[in-house]
């Protein structure tokens, strides 16, 4: 068994394909449409064989306070690795994202939290290995 | 308002408090992150939120909400109205 896919539930399909592609430098993978919404999936291109990234549509009732309660205490839905956090956030600044979290530096990871438009936080963390 | 004396008897309120002296707007998630970092402190992110709630009800904590996010800020009026209770006058100040 591995794990091919993870997913993300977003507000509005179109516009979180935007943001993951154009901002956050994601590629297209699947956009297979299923009546009101579509199978759509995004990849790194670091790794385009590698996890896909389902943007899921967030209609169900239930996930709206769900959505809300994590957003209001700070909670990132997942988290991507970089390998430069501080970079990352500044590229990220400069394209208008809004962070919660400037770079915290945990010793064993430098992490950033930002609002991807669609109703979630999303970490960005930098991995140190211990040298 | 509530007993700011009670709200700082608590080690842990008074580290939530270092902790947001050194960046101001932050989230629990933040918060929880840098107590557990660079205090070893790991409760669960339920209690700090009471001992948030705390510290908002006697005025050391106060919370503004940036877009879906709530975040909070260090206030402390409370505390300049503790040293000015008493405050030392200025003329025995001078005395030896």
């Amino acid at each position: 068994m591995r794990i091919n896919m993870t997913s993300v539930l977003v507000s509005d399909q179109r516009k979180a394909l935007r943001f993951y592609t154009e901002v956050l430098g994601f590629e297209k993978k699947r956009d297979i449409p299923l009546g009101e919404h579509a199978w759509l999936t995004v990849v790194s291109p670091e790794e385009p064989n590698g996890t896909e990234l389902l943007l899921e549509p967030d209609s169900h009732p239930a996930v709206k306070p769900f959505k809300a309660a994590m957003a209001e205490d700070g909670i990132p839905w997942t988290s991507f690795a970089v390998a430069d956090a501080q970079a990352e956030y500044e590229r990220l600044l400069s394209e208008g994202v809004r962070f919660t979290q400037p770079p915290v530096d945990h010793g064993t990871a430098v992490t950033a939290v930002f609002d991807d438009t669609c109703g979630n936080l999303i970490q960005i963390a930098e991995e140190r290995h211990p040298s | 308002m509530g007993d700011v004396y009670k709200a700082l008897a608590d080690p842990t309120r008074r580290k939530i408090l270092d902790e947001l002296c050194k960046r101001e707007g932050q989230t629990l998630f933040e918060l929880c992150g840098r107590l557990v970092m660079t205090h070893g402190i790991s409760s669960s992110r339920q209690a700090i939120s009471q001992h948030l709630a705390v510290l908002e009800e006697v005025g050391l904590v106060v919370t503004e909400r940036r877009g879906r996010s709530k975040l909070h800020w260090f206030n402390a009026t409370p505390l300049q109205a503790i040293a000015e209770r008493w405050s030392i006058p200025a003329e025995r100040k001078k005395e030896p």
